[in-house]
């Protein structure tokens, strides 16, 4: 009989210590995990350290090109990375659905492994929680980082002159989970990006380039990502529309939905701003890279009132939005 | 938003200098189609159009020209007939009388998004128990998916599902505006998707009877761009011809498998539009065969709305190509896609939400 998740393993007991030696320790072996104390005392031996949580509700929790468990950590690695920082310790907290088949558990921890053990990061404490039928699995989870000393990276920090790269083709997430969501199914399949990109900032700032701005497109997509910037630093970005590399099958199935491609969530690049003299070294940087093959230079901070405008491929200038309102499907 | 001219990065700009040197005589351009009125704002088409020639945009976005009266029929129905309503995103935003279909879904009421029939009818088949309502909505490029879902329905002897028909015969509302004095148009650029069912062919007669050369574009850059340039042509020398510019998906006499659904499930109605009200013969309502999975006829005998517009939205005017969007004294004002007064700009191929969108700087 197919084993399944029930009330007992969230509650403290005997079925609770089988699945964390059974299966948590199984996968996340760690010394600091396995003390089993409700903490982790861990060293971190920098000045500042970078402090991030989210948490992953995606439904489906599997789709093309991932599951939840790949998210939840990268997310956070990502979150982190996005200050300069260098992740190191993750907090885990599950909350399942009763019911839930101890496999698709199985499943979703072993993507969070090999996620963890591809960034470099330990996950060292964590929580179970059961919860009814009907929603779930849900996931949280916290990160710390180590700063390097001299490294002021954020929002606010962009510069008329300024370039902007994107480290990879963007939509493909959003609309990898849409179309399991929904059972559709376009001409080319479209995987998540899903990707850990800490390595990524590392190699830019191991190569002596320190990015003013580094943000993932999460939720908004590069459309809302690129507002937020303008807004906090104050200046008006430009960016091509030539220049963004999209991928064939997210473009088709943006045009069947009436969705923009700008406005769909990437979990697996980011959107950096560098100084105009590092911008092509930063690129050559990136594209050699595990997940920065498809980096492109899109755009440059201009002067001018906060907001984000976009050459048209023939040559006009036009307003980008972030998105409003839920993406839900359209007609045509 | 495609980039076809990847492999030909010189096709766009030719195709654009020609149109731009176009010195025939002053040409105004309807597009038909809600799918170009989004690729044409989006490439910034308009601000580059040389003197004399312009775009409007027509009434081909499915959401828009459906009227107020069915939003307030679908959530009448969602609210006191206990029923699942599946219906299209966008037209979950549109503003009925009083709330939108996405209001009644956040107050407690049962109302999905869906992307298609099929998705409705396989709602209807995990609440077997329950009465699942279609809200049908669009042109002759959707109509024929929703002949098959009912077709589907029949065979399987489904008797928890039925379809509230909004559709739309697409020539009529051509005919009526080019008969309406207030709207000027030279030539129309058709639909891509809808002509892939109804033939390039199906648009001879208007162009005969009013003289307007009609040429049928694809939905990349290049191929609307081509089509214009088309159009231009003709006008050039003064030719009234049919064209077809998408001869990779449109044929001339269209999909006629899809002609024969809709021919078996619906029958042509008078019917009401947003923007060009009452119009003969313009709407589609099930046929007596499919009466069984006719929501109108099953739960709403003896309801009737005769619902008006949102005070101040000109989506009348707009619908009609009577004025641009820019030109309502409430767009970007008080009406924008966060907070939208007419349906126009609430649907992303809406013309009043592409302009906002990708208004030029
Ligand atoms: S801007 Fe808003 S109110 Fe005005 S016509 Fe468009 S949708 Fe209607």
């Amino acid at each position: 009989m197919q084993k399944r998740i029930t009330t007992a393993h969230g509650g403290g007991g005997e079925e609770m210590r089988e699945l964390i030696s059974g299966l948590f320790f199984k996968y996340f072996s760690n010394p600091y995990l396995e003390k089993l104390n409700d903490f982790a005392k861990v060293d971190i031996s920098s000045r500042r350290i970078a402090l991030s949580t989210d948490s992953f509700v995606v439904e489906p929790w599997s789709f093309p090109g991932g599951n939840i468990g790949d998210l939840a950590v990268c997310g956070t690695v990502n979150d982190i990375s996005m200050s300069g920082a260098t992740p190191l310790y993750l907090t885990c907290g599950f909350i399942l659905p009763e019911g839930m088949p101890l496999e698709d558990l199985e499943e979703i921890v072993s993507a969070m492994a090999r996620r963890a053990s591809e960034a470099g990061v330990l996950i060292v404490t964590g929580d179970t929680k059961v919860v009814g039928r009907g929603a779930g699995p849900f996931i949280n989870t916290a990160g710390v980082g180590a700063v390097p000393d001299g490294i002021d990276i954020g929002g606010e920090m962009a510069k008329v002159g300024d370039e902007v790269i994107v480290t990879g083709a963007v939509g493909s997430h959003g609309i990898a989970v849409l179309s399991k969501r929904e059972g559709l199914s376009f001409s080319t399949e479209v995987l998540s990006d899903c990707a850990p990109l800490n390595k990524m900032v590392a190699a830019l700032i191991e190569n002596g380039i320190i990015p003013k701005v580094l943000r993932d497109p999460t939720r908004g997509g590069v459309a809302g990502a690129l507002n937020e910037i303008s807004v906090q630093s104050g200046v008006e970005i430009e960016i091509e529309d030539e220049a963004i590399p999209i991928e064939q099958g997210v473009r088709s199935a943006c045009d069947m939905l009436g969705y923009d491609p700008l406005h769909i969530a990437n979990e697996g690049c980011m959107l950096v701003v560098v100084s105009q003299k590092d911008a092509q070294r930063a690129l050559e940087l990136i594209q050699s890279c595990k997940y920065g093959e498809g980096a492109a230079r899109i755009g440059r901070i201009a002067e001018g009132a906060p907001r984000v405008t976009a050459k048209t491929l023939l040559g006009t200038k036009r307003l980008v939005d972030p998105p409003s309102g839920e993406l839900l499907p359209r007609i045509c | 938003m495609s980039h076809p001219d990847r492999s030909d990065p010189g096709l766009l700009n030719k195709l654009l200098d020609k149109i731009r040197r176009y010195d025939g005589p002053p040409l105004t351009i309807m597009e038909v189609c809600g799918t170009h009125t989004v690729s044409i704002a989006r490439m910034g088409l308009s601000a580059l159009l040389p003197k004399g020639v312009s775009l409007l945009s027509g009434p081909g976005c499915p959401v828009c020209v459906t009227p107020v009266d069915i939003f307030d029929e679908a959530i009448y129905l969602a609210r006191e007939k206990d029923v699942i309503i599946a219906t299209y995103g966008d037209a979950m935003r549109v503003p009925g009388s009083e709330t939108s279909l996405l209001e009644v879904k956040a107050g407690g009421g049962e109302v999905y998004p869906v992307y298609s029939t099929t998705d409705a009818l396989d709602l209807s088949q995990k609440n077997k128990n329950r009465e699942v309502v279609f809200i049908g909505l669009g042109f002759e490029t959707t109509s024929p998916t929703v002949a098959h879902a009912l077709i589907t329905a029949k065979n399987l002897g489904v008797n928890n599902f039925s379809v509230l028909s909004a559709h739309k015969v697409l020539l009529p509302a051509m005919e009526a505006l080019l008969l309406d004095p207030e709207v000027k148009i030279d030539a129309f650029l058709c639909p891509g998707h809808a002509s892939m069912v109804l033939g390039w062919r199906c648009y001879e007669e208007l162009a005969e009877k009013y003289g307007t050369p009609s040429v049928v574009a694809g939905f990349e850059p290049h191929e609307i761009l081509l089509a214009i340039n088309m159009l231009l042509a003709q006008a050039k020398e003064g030719a009234v011809r049919v064209e077809n510019a998408y001869p990779k998906a449109v044929s001339e006499e269209g999909n006629t498998s899809a002609l024969n659904l809709l021919e078996r499930v619906f029958k042509k109605v008078d019917s009401k539009w947003r923007g060009l009200g009452m119009l003969p013969g313009s709407g589609y309502e099930l046929s007596d065969e499919f009466a069984d999975y006719d929501a109108r006829r099953r739960f709403l005998s003896g309801v009737k709305f005769d619902s008006s517009e949102p005070a101040g939205c000109s989506c009348a005017d707009v619908l009609r190509g009577v004025i641009a969007p820019a030109q309502c004294p409430l767009f970007a004002k008080r009406c924008t896609p966060k907070d939208p007064v007419g349906a126009c700009m609430v649907s992303s191929e809406g013309a009043c939400g592409a302009h906002y969108r990708y208004r030029e700087v």
